[in-house]
């Protein structure tokens, strides 16, 4: 029976030997968005970049809202997120430095086909949020702070509507591709990011449609930065530079903006400047 | 309901051609709470030996903490990792967030409680028989205690594999500390979370799959064990 036990441990133990102590030399931790892990955008242009510089970068997706957290605790090396106030405001605090933008992409508001509070021929997003809030229908919200969260915040302030405590307003703090999964069930209308709803809609075949674009509120614009090393002296700095540069030069950009979804589809259009 | 049948349809085709990807997320799985187990283990079997073979002041009290903690919600586990290992927290000059060692440490604190308090259960649950006869028979306290022991092997044995699944089956914690990174610290449960989200429900039916074959193989290997015990007691 001990052996038995022994066996097993050892054989656990064996298991584990390798694999955790692995420590690759050059990496740097990237604070991002579900937006950019989801879609596969990273999955497209890391390995172009490692190829090239030899430095891995290792994704760790967050709403933009928790992403510029993780930078402001020194707990990544450099962000790629969509809300430009709040990336300003953390740039003026001093704990980000080198911001770029990079790419852009749009909103979307989606909702049910049937289109119940009967947005379809608007032009202004927060005209549209104004009716879905007469009507109450329900809105389901990020509710997790991150860019696509702040952006919708925006469009509401605009609209004149407190969304706090309303029945219909379902705040899910989620990321887009489950928030949207959300909306699909409830029967409910979301902002989205293109990126994402062109990746869901593909697979799921759901009962939704784009109900307004092309609203110039609805610009997402994608801006990248460096932790600031003077704020975190353990940060890899250098390396983030190296990633930063990287994205806003002409091979960076190319690359961004000849990744296609499985469908096609140029998800995010390269801008920087 | 056509979906599903066509999600297990894949799920099992997916299973059949392993791709090295999947492959790592299964190891790595394996390796951190296989880590998390043996550490849990060393700690909590002396442990909660020591609480149910010794009558201590504070007895009763340890006993009740252990239970609340079997209880502990993952999130809340990981969100004290995630502030202790943070750059920013007390042990941040380790460098240890966002890698398998600060998972390995949110799976410890979760089996580490269930381990010790069901190897507490089976000590205390071994017949008092056992104890007295030892002391007839001229046993030393230490040799009655190496006798109670082994009549709840196991039960101790169960309270380990309990805490398997318990390390193997947490998805809330390790997300947060260990920040499912892509061909590092993404393991089978975080990846059915992220496929889940992604709408790829294939893939994270056929993960879910595999996670069910393991802990079936594991229970079947306890099941081994126990019934090679049983047939020893008897003879």
């Amino acid at each position: 029976m001990k052996k038995t036990v022994l066996i097993i441990l050892l054989f656990l133990g064996a298991l584990c030997l390798p694999g955790v102590i692995t420590a690759a030399e050059k990496e740097i931790i990237c604070a991002s968005t579900t937006s950019t892990e989801n879609s596969g955008l990273f999955g497209y242009i890391l390995p172009i970049f490692e190829k090239k510089t030899g430095i891995k970068v290792k994704v760790v997706a967050r709403g933009t809202g928790a992403a510029i957290e993780m930078g402001r605790r020194g707990d990544a090396d450099v962000a790629l997120v969509h809300a430009k106030e709040q990336e300003l405001e953390a740039v003026d605090e001093g704990f980000f430095v080198n911001r770029h933008e990079v790419m852009y992409n749009d909103f979307l508001i989606i909702g049910p086909a049937d289109d119940p509070a009967r947005i379809k021929g608007l032009k202004s997003a927060s005209k549209a949020f104004q009716k879905i809030a007469t009507a109450g229908i329900p809105f389901v919200s990020r509710g997790d702070n991150s860019g696509t969260h702040t952006k919708e915040l925006t469009i509401w302030k605009k609209a004149g509507i407190e969304t706090k405590g309303q029945k219909w307003y379902l705040e899910v703090g989620q990321g887009m591709e489950k928030t949207q999964r959300i909306a699909v069930e409830k029967r409910a209308y979301t902002l989205t990011d293109r990126g994402t709803w062109l990746a869901t809609k593909a697979k799921d075949n759901v009962e939704m449609r784009i109900v307004l674009e092309d609203d110039p509120i609805l610009f997402n614009q994608y801006g990248v930065m460096a932790v600031n090393p003077e704020k975190h002296k353990h940060v890899k700095y250098r390396e983030a530079m190296e990633f930063v540069n990287w994205l806003i030069s002409k091979e960076g950009q190319q690359a961004i903006g000849s990744f296609k979804d499985k469908n096609g589809n140029q998800l995010f259009i390269p801008n920087a400047k | 309901m056509n979906s599903m049948t066509e999600g297990f349809l894949k799920a099992f085709s997916l299973i059949c051609n392993l791709n090295q990807e999947l492959l790592d997320i299964i190891l790595l799985s394996l390796k951190v709470s296989g880590i998390a187990l043996i550490i849990s283990s060393i700690i909590g079997v002396p442990a909660g030996a020591i609480i149910g073979l010794k009558k201590f002041s504070g007895r009763g009290f340890i006993i009740t903490l252990l239970n609340t903690f079997m209880g502990l919600p993952p999130v809340v586990v990981g969100l004290f990792v995630y502030l202790l290992l943070s750059r920013s927290g007390p042990l941040g000059f380790m460098g240890l967030l966002y890698t398998p060692s600060a998972m390995v440490a949110a799976q410890t604190i979760l089996a580490l409680p269930i381990v010790a308090s069901l190897c507490h259960s089976a000590i205390v649950a071994v017949d008092p028989i056992i104890g007295q006869a030892a002391i007839t028979l001229g046993a030393t306290p230490y040799q009655k205690a190496v006798a109670i022991i082994r009549e709840a092997r196991y039960g101790i044995l169960s309270s380990i594999i309990a805490g398997f699944g318990r390390a193997m089956a947490e998805v809330g914690a390790i997300l947060i500390v260990g920040g499912n990174i892509a061909g590092y610290t993404r393991v089978m449960t975080t990846t059915i979370a992220l496929e889940t989200d992604k709408g790829n429900f294939e893939l994270a039916l056929a993960l879910g799959v595999i996670l069910l074959i393991i802990s079936l193989l594991i229970n079947i290997a306890l099941h081994l064990i126990q019934r090679k015990g049983m047939a020893e007691t008897i003879r």
